[in-house]
């Protein structure tokens, strides 16, 4: 009965978000304001009616009901509580329930936040995004369908794969989702203002905080998923270029782009059309993210068993979503812009070489992922693109992007002072080359050229971003706004974050030996001691666990318990590598398997600085937090001249 | 700077970038691209000598061998007509198992053995690489599973 209330309630949803579609958009050209005003009450309906329809379906988890199919394929009665209901999230088909729930609640908090909002632009954002949710909730209740129930009723269920039983794992779908959908928010209030007819700074200065909140949450998703490969995946990768990793990474890049993009719109009232594109873009990458997830063409662990009938309705939704999106840019663009000159030198030039540079990597990331699937659905042969191509076409933009984004931070709009800019920052130059060099040589000795360089444009960038703040410390230099100081804090991130992987991906050691127990190797300067391994019992696992020692200089600086678990349900081995977390290095040991003999294949791994990725990352979040929270955003609409907005811009972002 | 100049300049940044990129995408490209092919055909000599590829099938029964307490390891990998000895020298994946579907990545050598970087096996029990589960299908070889495992994410 539950499942089948909870299927009810999720085609009352679509009812409701169809209303939320045609009344308003139909309204709103016609001018209707009794057709305009359903907009609100439909969306909170529809998101009501989903939010039931979500929470029967996960009591149908909680209570272990596996008659229904989801339940009985993705969880277990011997499953703790906390990961029956990640299982909701762990298949496709409660995986997408959770995409259109978060969908239905960006509209909710869309639609009570905008009460500022004139009406012509509320009702038509709302509209829009009661489209792409009607879109969502046909392909769910028509393919999808996660209400289903099984016959006969299984024992038990099929368990959730051991892998994602894990904290950051049943984290990382909300938080990426979250992300995901978030950019529906400025692809629909791009599609609004087209519709509306009048893109402008006010328009900008709307969608930056909803674009800035999804740009969040999807950095911090992208980390959970980064970080739990490294440790839960077994072997120290954090990063695989993976074509499920590259359809989140795509989205979050364009929609960088995005924010520097807006930025400018807002404060000069230019770069208009390619806002809206890339507002268009990160949502639609998103919605392609979701396709090649989810449709199982990929080879890779997220990839699903699937009919084809959901592949060809994801398509069409596609086809459909993103085509009609650049008709209407095609349609209305033309005439957008307006002719307000900048100089060669100015803040201006700089975000436009950060949407170009951002844009270059994201199309040759998007090449290499879907390449191999074009070659293999006109059969011309089974490939893959290897990562040092990644590798390649990601680190030639970003490096000078790294580069500029510190100088661009300084340039003021229309026209920078050049001479005032090397006078502010010639120093910083100085200090990132002494200590970038000194750090990388004092630490590792030798290294590639690009390493160096690598670091040293990290320090660069962490100075440049924190000098304003550091000196309104000190009660110098100019007062810095929420934002501004938001996007130095998050500029900062970068900077740590790319001296995270520069250092990690050069000077990591990676080995595999054969150990016996009781035996010591040497590992660089570290002896690794494989003193014991015992059997132990965990809640639904049984596990081999291996009782590691390693010392430097004679003391012993850690203890490390890798463990070997075998999962009683599935009968699936799994890895759990035993880390030493420290920030200016890791040590990681995974148990591989019995060799004979009485010796073990152990992974043992030093990770120099490989922390600073992820604390990169939670930095960027955090600068994305403060910015969000700028006062501007809230205040009531302000005067509509643009006059005295770039009057008075030059140092304002 | 008047909207004529700035406009020559966005065009000329972004024609310079797009040439850029598409320059550097084309080499790497050529030099990264990793080919499948089975058994057979690399037998055959299809498969490119010297270069990279993937190698795929299902690990022969019986055919693992190992020194007692070494790391390096030979199995055989089969699409049911052909064998080829594979040789890996590191930690083999959780889910690698006799009779079970493979995909190696590494170079065919000289003596016709495969010499492998890197060895993938299933990321979950129901789950086979689709090419490893097509190119058993070909052979009429009922797969275990089916491309892809139940709802996973």
């Amino acid at each position: 009965m539950i499942p089948e209330l909870g299927q009810l309630c999720t085609t009352i949803a679509l009812c409701l978000a169809g209303v939320q579609t045609i009344f308003p958009l139909v309204g709103a050209h016609r001018n209707q304001r009794s057709w305009m005003a359903v907009a609100r009450p439909a969306a909170v309906g529809h998101f009501v009616f989903l939010t039931i329809g979500f929470g029967l379906l996960t009591y149908s988890f909680i209570i272990n009901d596996f008659s229904v199919l989801i339940v009985a394929s993705t969880s277990n009665s011997q499953l703790p509580i906390l990961y029956r209901v990640a299982a909701v999230w762990g298949g496709h088909e409660g995986s997408l329930m959770l995409w259109v729930l978060l969908l239905s609640f960006w509209t909710v908090a869309v639609s009570v936040s905008s009460r500022r909002l004139p009406d012509y632009l509320a009702t038509r954002v709302i509209g829009v995004m009661g489209f792409i949710s009607v879109g969502l909730l046909l392909y769910i209740l028509s393919v999808s369908n996660p209400f289903l129930r099984i016959l006969p009723v299984p024992f038990d269920g099929n368990d959730m794969n051991p892998l994602l039983q894990d904290p950051a794992m049943a984290l990382h779908p909300p938080m990426l989702y979250t992300g995901y959908v978030g950019f529906a928010v400025a692809f629909a209030y791009a599609i609004a203002a087209m519709l509306a007819g009048r893109v402008d700074q006010q328009w900008a200065r709307w969608v930056r905080p909803w674009t800035t909140a999804a740009w969040t949450f999807l950095t911090l998703g992208i980390a959970l998923g980064s970080w739990w490969a490294y440790y839960e995946l077994g072997w120290g990768g954090w990063w695989f270029w993976d074509p499920v990793e590259n359809a989140s990474f795509m989205p979050w890049l364009i929609g960088t782009a995005l924010i520097h993009s807006l930025a400018v719109t807002e404060k000069r009232d230019l770069f208009k059309g390619s806002t809206l594109l890339l507002a268009i873009g990160a949502f639609s990458l998103s919605l392609l993210g979701t396709f090649l997830v989810r449709s199982g063409v990929l080879v890779s662990v997220h990839a699903f068993a699937s009919d084809p009938t959901r592949g060809v309705f994801i398509l069409s939704l596609l086809v459909i979503v993103i085509g009609g999106a650049l008709s209407i840019y095609a349609w209305r663009a033309p005439g957008l812009d307006r002719n307000a000159g900048f100089k060669a030198v100015s803040r201006e030039t700089f975000l436009l070489i950060n949407n170009i540079l951002l844009s270059a990597a994201t199309g040759l990331i998007l090449l290499g992922t879907l390449y191999p699937l074009v070659l293999d659905a006109l059969a011309m042969g089974k490939i893959s693109v290897g990562k040092p191509y990644f590798d390649t076409v990601f680190i030639i933009p970003m490096l000078p992007l790294v580069i500029f984004a510190g100088i661009g931070m300084h340039a003021a709009w229309k026209q920078a002072d050049t001479a005032q800019m090397v006078r502010k920052l010639r120093w910083l130059v100085v200090i990132a080359l002494i200590t970038g060099i000194m750090m990388t040589a004092l630490a590792w000795g030798t290294g590639p050229v690009l390493t160096f360089v690598g670091v040293v444009t990290g320090i660069w960038l962490v100075l440049a971003s924190l000098r304003d703040p550091v000196m309104r410390l000190f009660g110098k230099g100019p007062l810095l706004t929420a934002s501004m100081i938001g996007m130095q804090i998050a500029h900062a991130g970068v900077g740590l974050f790319v001296i995270g992987v520069t250092v990690t991906s050069t000077y990591s050691i990676e080995t595999d030996q054969s150990v016996r127990i009781g035996e010591t190797v040497q590992v660089a300067d570290y002896s690794v001691t494989f003193n014991d391994l015992q059997q132990v019992q965990g809640a639904n696992y049984t596990a081999l666990r291996a009782d590691i020692d390693i010392s430097q200089d004679g003391r012993i600086i850690a203890h490390l318990n890798p463990e070997k678990r075998v999962y009683r349900v599935q009968t699936m081995p799994m890895t759990e590598a035993g880390i030493d977390v420290g920030l200016g290095r890791d040590l990681f040991v995974a148990l591989g398997e019995d060799l004979g003999d009485n010796a073990w294949s152990l992974r043992i791994q030093y990770k120099p600085m490989i922390r600073f990725i992820w604390l990169g990352c939670i930095v960027m979040a955090l600068g994305g937090l403060i910015a969000m929270g700028d006062r501007r955003y809230r205040a009531a609409i302000q005067s509509k001249s643009p006059a005295v907005e770039s009057g008075t811009a030059t140092k304002l972002v | 700077m008047t909207p004529r100049k700035q406009r020559m300049l966005t065009v000329g940044l972004v024609v310079v970038g797009v040439s850029l990129a598409v320059g550097l995408a084309l080499q790497a490209f050529q030099e990264n691209l990793l080919f499948f092919y089975s058994p057979t055909q690399a037998i055959a000599g299809e498969a490119p000598e010297g270069r990279k590829f993937r190698l795929g099938g299902l690990v022969e029964e019986g055919s693992l061998t190992r020194e007692s307490g070494e790391l390096k390891v030979t199995f055989m990998v089969t699409d049911l007509k052909n064998t080829l000895p594979v040789s890996y020298e590191g930690v083999l994946p959780d889910l690698f198992r006799e009779g079970q579907g493979v995909v190696a990545h590494g170079y065919l050598q000289p003596d016709g053995s495969f010499l492998a970087e890197e060895v993938l096996a299933k990321h979950d029990e129901n789950y086979m690489a689709p090419e490893v589960a097509e190119l058993l299908a070909e052979q009429g070889h009922p797969v275990d599973g089916k491309p892809a495992g139940p709802a996973k994410n």
